[in-house]
């Protein structure tokens, strides 16, 4: 149960588009299909789960096992923990985009344009920095990464769907692109905050 | 202040950045994909509009294709002859005759010339117009001119004239994604060298395209009488032109009472 309220609150109260903002970039820019959206929330979701595990591994298992000391007192090595996730989640995604280039062509050709761009995703590193700061356990980092990732995903789909309807619409000179994009995505904000009684 | 301090948090950063980068350096020999050499020479030959006129997603998918032998040299029907010639030249095959091609909207029933059932204030978009009642235009068959086409052309070739969308035979290249777009299916790809044409699309009785259209094409067979190297036939009140028999000698557009067949 204590799994599930944690999936559930990441997927929709916690929702790192419409509540904490995170992850925008690939939000406005992967979502003028839906389609594309939904390859990008596909290739988010792999990522995430697997940075979620890996980041836990690492830094309950390397950085807070390292103690030195300071002139203020003893410390272990967590105040590192932006960096090395950084340099894990960077590694992991290229690792992933070259296996999965060689097990599987066809998911290759239906994430490979996608994979690169999460890189620098903000929402990844997003998520294992409040797996850390919530001092889950391995189990529950991963279902947090899933929770935020189909978060994530069911967040640009929906967008990508009205969008679509958007392109046929007439819309004001000034309005057109990328400012009715963003009122849309703040409405569909508020539309989420619904949920924020639920948990 | 102890000299581990720094030592350690570099190294363990150090460390690890070294270990992921042996890892991707290992994954990478590892999991190499071996790739046809072939297959980036022919990609470079290629136009790389990524049109998709040759029916596979883009010149990369056509580049593996052919490196393969699934496709033939001369699929690319934006290249043409001299893009053909390139890739058989780096497959080590003859290119064969690849006939260049054009695209024709089969309509000139401009603002003046074809009357019209309502004014039409909506979107400008021939696919939506068309949902409401076939369109503006009294002929069911007319080109609706609000450039659905013009839009497709990656090339710039398509133009609304008078209401009418038209094709600039040298800026074509026969890619297709105009044909894909019109929902009148209007257009359709003709010899470039050919220059007698049927203006028209309509299979309407004679009396309601007399009705219609000033230039349309009302099936009276005069030009299947005047040809006389039986190139030009009537199916469904519509003149037909066979581009393989037609000489160009012009009999059929002097004798045609309307003007729908023409020299281009």
């Amino acid at each position: 149960m204590h799994l599930f309220t944690i999936l559930i609150a990441a997927i929709f109260v916690n929702n790192f588009i419409f509540s904490k903002f995170l992850g925008i970039c690939p939000f406005l820019g992967v979502s003028k299909k839906v389609e594309t959206a939904a390859g990008m929330g596909v290739a988010v979701i792999f990522v995430m789960t697997l940075a979620s595990a890996a980041t836990w591994v690492v830094y309950n298992c390397i950085l807070t096992k390292i103690i030195i000391t300071l002139p203020i007192g003893e410390s272990d090595l967590s105040f590192l923990y932006n960096i090395a996730f950084i340099l894990i989640i960077a590694s992991l995604v290229q690792f992933v985009e070259m296996f999965i280039k060689k097990s599987s062509p066809s998911l290759y050709q239906a994430l490979g344009v996608y994979l690169p761009l999460i890189t620098t995703n903000c929402a990844v590193l997003g998520v294992t920095v409040l797996n850390m700061d919530s001092n889950y356990g391995f189990i529950e980092s991963m279902v947090n990464g899933i929770g935020a990732a189909v978060g994530f995903t069911l967040a640009i789909v929906l967008f990508a769907g009205i969008r679509e309807r958007i392109a046929r619409c007439h819309i004001l000179k000034p309005l057109q692109g990328f400012p009715i994009a963003l009122i849309t995505a703040g409405l569909m904000s508020i539309a989420f905050l619904g949920f924020s009684g639920m948990l | 202040m102890d000299i581990n301090s720094i030592l350690m948090p570099v190294l363990s950063i150090g460390g690890m950045g070294v270990l992921f980068g042996l890892c991707l350096g290992f994954a990478a020999i590892k999991f190499k994909v071996e790739q046809d050499p072939k297959v980036p020479l022919v990609r470079e030959a290629l136009p790389g509009a990524n049109c998709g006129g040759c029916g596979f997603a883009g010149c990369d998918a056509l580049a593996e294709a052919i490196a393969k032998g699934e496709a033939k040299v001369n699929s690319c029907p934006v290249g043409g002859a001299a893009v053909a010639e390139k890739v058989a030249k780096i497959m080590g095959v003859e290119a064969g005759n690849s006939e260049r091609m054009t695209a024709f909207v089969k309509c000139s029933g401009d603002c003046e010339k074809a009357n019209t059932k309502f004014d039409y204030y909506g979107i400008s978009d021939c696919s939506i117009e068309n949902t409401l009642a076939g369109g503006k235009k009294s002929c069911s068959y007319g080109c609706l001119g609000d450039g659905n086409c013009v839009r497709a052309c990656s090339f710039g070739a398509l133009s609304i004239v008078n209401g009418v969308a038209v094709v600039d035979k040298e800026k074509c290249t026969s890619c297709g994604q105009c044909i894909e777009a019109c929902p009148k299916n209007l257009i359709e790809l003709v010899p470039y060298k050919n220059s007698v044409r049927v203006f028209c699309n309509s299979n309407d009785m004679p009396k309601a395209v007399k009705t219609n259209c000033a230039v349309g094409c009302m099936g009276c067979k005069i030009c299947e009488r005047a040809c006389s190297s039986d190139a030009v036939h009537i199916t469904n009140f519509l003149a037909k032109v066979d581009y393989d028999k037609c000489v160009e000698c012009g009999a059929c557009l002097e004798k045609c009472p309307t003007g729908a067949i023409r020299k281009l």
